[in-house]
């Protein structure tokens, strides 16, 4: 799924690096805590997380991935798009719950990142 | 063996806005050199994980990248309380971290499963009071 497409699902605003809109996830992963998101398999994996600070983007960023959704209207400090923006991943940022999210993903097709 | 390059990095306890610039700095490195992109994120979800280890048990430690020709070694070494049950420790799910560590999304529990998951080879060695070290390699 294209995160254009997801962009579009979750009514979500994109923090930084629209031109990442063209790239296509292939799974994703819901989580707060970093440790079980650093156990994740595939890069091509998207992450939604209410943990807005910047671990959540060096996590990404150690895995190679490229994209971020922070969830339920929690908006994250400048420092951390920065960082993200840096690194080239896109970060995108919706109203819905974490639960609600992954539903509306889920439902329209996105499947569930696997564990290593 | 032959050993082409090493960096060290200072980990500053309790510093979780810069607990992970070790890593990223050993990444781009590690690309520089061109090493195999899923070697790299092995490298570095262990050494992350270790990092964030120091940041958030140690009274302070340091990240070293030993790079050789056929190998990467990451040794973590830290000054602190120590583990006292190894075994315990290494358990996916079991932490002693504090609260506030969960609240910056760590301390689940899975960091040194995690950093023996991601590596070839994992050491670890602990005296109660003095010292945690972790050693582990990841072959090309």
């Amino acid at each position: 799924m294209k995160l254009g497409k997801i962009k579009e699902l979750l009514e979500a605003e994109v923090l930084c690096n629209e031109e990442l809109l063209d790239y296509e996830a292939v799974s994703a992963f819901a989580c707060d805590l970093m440790s079980d998101v650093l156990s994740l398999a595939k890069k091509e994996t998207i992450l939604l997380t209410g943990l807005t600070n910047v671990q959540a983007v060096r996590t990404a960023e150690m895995l190679d991935l490229r994209c971020i959704i922070f969830v339920r209207n929690k908006r994250p400090d400048e420092s951390v798009v920065e960082l993200a923006r840096e690194k080239g991943i896109c970060v995108l940022f919706t109203k819905y719950t974490l639960f609600t999210a992954c539903g509306i993903l889920y439902s329209n097709g996105l499947k569930g990142a696997d564990m290593l | 063996m032959q050993e082409l390059l090493s960096v060290k990095y200072d980990v500053e306890s309790g510093d979780f806005i810069r607990g992970g610039e070790a890593s990223s700095s050993i990444k781009k490195l590690l690309q520089q050199l061109g090493i195999k992109a899923d070697i790299i994120k092995r490298i570095c979800v262990a050494c992350y994980e270790a990092e964030m280890n120091i940041v958030i048990h140690s009274y302070g430690g340091y990240i070293e990248a030993k790079i050789f020709n056929n190998k990467v070694e990451i040794i973590a070494k830290d000054r602190g309380p120590g583990i006292e049950n190894i075994d315990l420790a290494m358990k996916e799910g079991y932490s002693t971290a504090p609260e506030y560590a969960r609240e910056m999304g760590f301390g689940g529990g899975m960091g040194l499963p995690n950093m023996k998951k991601s590596c070839d080879e994992f050491y670890i060695d602990s005296k109660m009071g003095e010292y945690t070290e972790v050693r582990m390699v990841v072959y090309f």
